[in-house]
């Protein structure tokens, strides 16, 4: 038999029965389509949150005053006041620091010609824009210069800008070189920077940063206590090695002897990076639990589909055995048909799939990502399913004899 | 499995090898039984049946309904294995053919038309009769041309050739399986009831078609009820439970069918093969 008519004799074959196919078809392109699309959330929100986690800065260490986690009941942590500028300028001494950025937080109303708002004020040097990875969007950052000479400059958070400015596309004025209040101290717009995403009150793009010395001095009150210090290490490997030197050094400059009654905190980013990544892990497998549930049912379907026809496929096997099919003629027929709906179904699978983790994207505002290893995996497995459930049978029925085959009920 | 070589000699050349009698008979049977079994329950379809048929042969086997006809032909068209007995298919024992020499016989030398009449469904009328030029590798364009003789041949209109084979009368259907028979152009057709189905006249045209098929030297066994189509064959042969019951040459030229002489009570199945041997000199 030509390869030419084997392709015909399935194409008519699958063609003569549209129900039986289009069930079948339906049964691989759901369970397909759902493995794609719910991994690719999965693999999406991971992508995201690790995104989330670099985009705070890379190889980056915070020290927070108060209560270290495991110091028991204290007071509470973020609070307190024990770093000092002064603990800063040590830290920055140590060889394996690449940079330093005190900084000094408050919450405060502010107030702009256009409107009002309260937010999160952070008072750094220069340090900060490369140390928490900000990028601008216009303007510049605070300057070392403007830290030295108690300048009374602000740059805003894209959030802030909006909602103090309007939208620059949308007729709002463009915040820099306007001026703002913040606790009654007028202080110019130098810059504004570009959105990083994120969530929460302490999200970066609803920040607005100022000089150190000037905050220090006109918002917080002429303090000389830190509230974080974000510190970049000179690269990944020696992150361990730096929090365990900043540990140590500020035991000894606050003469404490018991680390775990320490009056401060040091985080590493890296930490955080595998706690989260590990959740959004499970996250993933969670999705791609219920998607394998999903290609099962639908594979349960093809085989359902398959074993139904059995009866009306083995007359038909025995009829052309009857007019003188031979049995490898049947068999590469089956085989073929099963090929043909399980790759026609798969494709439509990945297409749906594909389109419904765009749409996620789209309308949804949850990150999607395909991953080639889940597409494969949704392939392979349906194809399987289709192909032995659909050849097997029929590679049985052919070694029937005609008459027996046209007779089976 | 034999060997390719093997297989294309059996075809050129007739029986050789085999220790059955190389006396040149298109088929040949010895007891052959078939019993089906379905639960506890037994089903004699035959018991015991031996007869020869020679190439070149017109055959009718008529008999009551249930008497195992159907069963018998099966036997023949090696679409079904006897329970025991032997069977020997132009001089070589069938049951020690592969699963692809049976396939090669069956779509080869063999045209056989179902009582009911095996269609693919959903399929179009010029499909189905191509299908065993199909199996066979034959190229497109003499596929059709052959369809169409063979459907011409079957008396079916042009017009029904493209319809799908669940859009026919019964009548058609039985046209459209007798055009698959024929299409092969094989050595032996078997036709269980090939005119049940039809009016006098499309039966004619049918019937004429074996005639010619006959005159040419195919070899054809058919199986009726009606002693009309019965007379235009050249033996009759009569089957009860199983059993032969009468071998008759109808001792005359089919031309003169309806002035046939009363039937001659034929020998019992063991002197079957002598009967056979004289339809020779009749004919
Ligand atoms: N697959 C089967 N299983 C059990 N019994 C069967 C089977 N096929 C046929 N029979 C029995 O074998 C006997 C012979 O059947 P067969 O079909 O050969 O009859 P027939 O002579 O062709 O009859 P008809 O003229 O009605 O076609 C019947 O009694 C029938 O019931
Ligand atoms: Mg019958």
């Amino acid at each position: 038999m030509k390869l030419s008519d084997i392709l015909e004799e399935s194409v008519i074959a699958i063609g003569a029965n549209k129900v039986r196919s289009g069930l079948t078809v339906l049964g691989i392109v759901i369970g397909i389509a759902s493995v794609i699309a719910l991994t690719a959330i999965g693999q999406g929100s991971q992508a995201s949150i690790t995104s989330a986690i670099e985009s705070a800065g890379s190889n980056l260490l915070t020290v927070s005053p108060g209560a270290s986690s495991s110091g028991g009941v204290r007071g509470a942590y973020g609070g307190a006041k024990t770093l000092l500028l002064t603990d800063a300028e040590a830290i920055s001494e140590l060889s394996l620091v690449k940079a330093i950025a005190p900084q000094v937080t408050g919450r405060y109303q502010v107030i702009a010609t256009a409107g009002n708002s309260n937010a999160n004020v952070i008072a750094t040097t220069a340090a900060y824009e490369t140390v928490r990875n900000v990028t601008m969007s216009g303007g510049t950052f605070i300057t070392d210069s403007d830290t030295s000479s108690y300048s009374k400059v602000a740059v805003l958070g894209s959030t802030i800008a909006t909602d103090l400015f309007g939208d620059p596309a949308a007729g709002g004025t463009d915040p820099i070189g306007q001026t703002i209040r913040i606790k009654s101290t007028k202080f110019t717009i130098v810059g504004v920077t570009a959105a990083k995403g994120g969530f929460g009150p302490d999200n970066a793009d609803n920040a607005i940063y100022v000089p150190l010395s000037t905050g220090m001095r006109f918002l917080a009150g002429e303090t000389t206590y830190l509230s974080t210090l974000s510190i970049t290490a000179v690269d990944q490997k020696s992150m361990d090695q730096l929090q365990t030197d900043i540990t140590d050094l500020l035991l000894t400059r606050h003469k404490i002897s018991d680390s775990t009654s320490a009056d401060f905190r040091v985080m590493n980013q890296a930490d955080l990076a595998s706690t989260m990544t590990s959740t959004s892990r499970t996250l993933t497998l969670l999705l791609a639990a219920i998607a394998g549930i999903s290609l099962l049912v639908g594979g349960i379907g093809i085989m359902n589909m398959m074993l139904t026809t059995v009866t009306e496929r083995t007359r038909e096997i025995g009829l052309r055995k009857a007019i003188g099919a031979k049995r490898r003629d049947i068999s590469i027929q089956f085989l073929v048909e099963a090929v043909i709906m399980t790759f026609l179904s798969g494709i439509i699978g990945v297409v749906v799939g594909w389109l419904a983790s765009m749409g996620i994207n789209h309308f949804g505002g949850l990150n999607s990502v395909i991953t080639v290893q889940w597409v494969v995996i949704a392939f392979g497995l349906s194809a399987l399913i289709g192909i032995v459930f659909g050849f097997y049978p029929a590679r049985r029925a052919s070694g029937l004899n005609p008459i027996q085959a046209l007779r089976y009920e | 499995m034999k060997a390719s070589a093997d297989e294309t000699t059996r075809e050129r050349d007739m029986p050789t090898v085999n220790e059955a009698p190389s006396s040149g008979h298109m088929i040949e049977c010895r007891d052959l039984t078939k019993v089906y079994l379905s639960g506890d329950q037994e089903t004699h379809a035959l018991c015991g049946v031996s007869l020869t048929i020679d190439p070149g042969e017109y055959v009718a086997i008529m008999g009551p309904s249930g008497s195992g006809k159907s069963t018998l032909m099966h036997i023949l068209g090696a679409l079904d294995n006897p329970t025991s007995g032997e069977y020997y298919f132009e001089g070589q024992e069938i049951s020690e053919f592969s699963d692809d020499e049976l396939a090669d016989m069956r779509r080869l030398r063999i045209g056989f038309v179902f009582q009911q009449f095996n269609l693919l469904p959903r399929a179009t009328v010029l499909r189905n009769v191509v299908l065993p030029l199909v199996y066979s590798g034959i190229p497109r364009g003499e596929r059709e041309e052959k369809a169409e003789a063979a459907l011409r041949k079957a008396g079916l209109e042009e017009s029904h050739w493209t319809h799908l084979s669940n859009q026919l009368s019964g009548g058609q259907i039985q046209r459209v399986a007798i055009a698959r028979a024929l299409i092969n152009d094989p050595a032996l057709i078997l036709a269980d009831e090939p005119t049940g189905n039809l009016d006098t006249k499309t039966g004619d045209i049918i019937l004429e078609t074996f005639n010619e098929l006959n005159d040419k030297g195919h070899t054809i066994v058919l199986i009726t009820h009606e002693s009309a189509v019965a007379e235009r064959a050249r033996r009759t042969i009569r089957i009860m439970d199983g059993l032969i019951v009468s071998d008759q040459r109808n001792g005359h030229h089919r031309a003169a069918a309806v002035a046939a002489p009363a039937p001659v009570d034929a020998a019992a199945p063991a002197e079957t093969a002598a009967a056979a041997g004289e339809t020779e000199v009749v004919s």
